[in-house]
């Protein structure tokens, strides 16, 4: 099956963005090819969140997840303590765990993913509105785990996933490490690339001149 | 169990369906003819063993006949057990299926057949169970091989489709 996509945009953060407004250059590897006047101010424009409103709207999606807890073995027991009294995702906004994917952002794939169990996880994927976001959590469904033989399939297969959280099972406190980074990523950069990632051409909201 | 005794009227009832027994550590196993499974379940059954706890398969892989289907069978009133053992090989894994006198027959015998390819005749619904249904192979052969998918994580897949191509 060959997929053809086109490389990733560069992702302009904050720090290097002021260089180049500056009138400087980025430097080493984000160093994009030269570009002069017009479409240097268009480069700009369409990578940078420089925006208050784009900042506003990523700092309010960041802050209010709304996990899809999918728990499927052993880390979904982990999962619950990451919720509980100790260790309260709540303080952060992210207690409301909602059973459907329609209202639900952020699915966290906590357990080993057998190949039955794929395709419905992937149309639970599918049936969430965006923007979404995907954690896999623990050994299994990131990288095989300790499971790694003819039942299991690696999450990263059949969905993007944007954190893995390592462990078996990671312990409460790296589940919530991992969604906090998450929350500073989308902080930085809501999209993370995910439409050229995913190749989702045609569920835009407003109409795109596909060139 | 059954004591080594005991085993041995009871091989001597079952007549030319008994191929061995084995009398190991109070455990008594009767080695039988595929061709007489079901049989051989009834005539236990009538001597008291009504419970059929588990069937399982084995792979003797070298050993020949290579696939085996083992039978636990409980007798609930005397607190007793024996177990049933039968050998076929790859090119024959015919065995008559027990599904319409043991009911719990019926989900382990699929079992069997997903892991190890024994095909049970006669049973009402045999498919796989615990792979997905258009899946070659059957896992639990000593000569399937062992591990599983190549791991690719999202932020790389861009380049480990190119290195394929």
């Amino acid at each position: 099956m060959e997929v053809k996509r086109e490389p990733a945009p560069l992702r302009v953060t904050e720090l290097n963005a002021h260089q180049l407004l500056r009138g400087g250059e980025l430097e080493g590897a984000n160093r994009p090819a030269r570009l002069e006047g017009e479409e240097l101010e268009q480069y700009v424009e369409e990578r940078v969140l420089l925006t208050t409103l784009d900042k506003t709207v990523a700092w309010a999606r960041s802050n209010s997840f709304f996990p899809l807890g999918f728990g499927l073995a052993c880390c979904a027991m982990e999962q619950f303590h990451a919720a509980g009294p100790r260790l309260d995702i709540a303080r952060f906004g992210f207690e409301a765990f909602r059973a459907s994917p329609r209202q639900a952002d952020l699915i966290i794939l906590a357990g080993r993913v057998s190949i039955k169990m794929a395709p419905i996880i992937r149309k639970l994927y599918d049936q969430m509105l965006e923007p979404k976001w995907a954690i896999s959590m623990g050994a299994c469904c990131s990288s095989m785990g300790v499971f790694n033989n003819y039942a299991l399939v690696p999450a990263d297969k059949f969905m993007p996933v944007d954190l893995h959280v390592p462990g078996c099972p990671p312990r409460p406190e790296a589940l919530m490490h991992g969604i906090l980074k998450l929350r500073k990523l989308v902080q930085d950069d809501p999209e993370m690339g995910w439409r050229e990632r995913y190749n989702a051409v045609g569920t835009e909201e407003a109409p795109v001149d596909v060139g | 169990m059954p004591d080594a005794t005991g085993l041995e009227l009871l091989a001597h009832e079952l007549g030319d369906a008994t191929l061995e027994t084995v009398y190991f550590r109070e455990r008594a196993t009767l080695v039988v003819d595929p061709a007489q499974i079901r049989s051989v379940l009834a005539k236990l059954r009538a001597k008291g063993f009504g419970f059929l706890a588990s069937v399982h398969g084995v792979d003797h892989y070298p050993d020949e006949p290579r696939l085996g289907v083992i039978y636990e069978l409980l007798d609930m009133v005397r607190v007793d057990r024996v177990t049933v053992k039968l050998r076929v090989s790859t090119d024959a894994p015919h065995v008559e299926s027990v599904s319409a006198d043991w009911p719990t027959a019926d989900h382990q015998e699929r079992e069997v057949y997903d892991m190890f390819g024994v095909v049970f005749e006669g049973h009402p619904d045999l498919r796989r169970i615990l792979m997905p249904e258009d899946y070659e192979g059957h896992p639990q052969r000593r000569d399937f091989p062992v591990g599983g998918e190549p791991v690719i994580f999202t932020r790389d897949e861009r380049k480990w489709l190119e290195a394929r191509e």
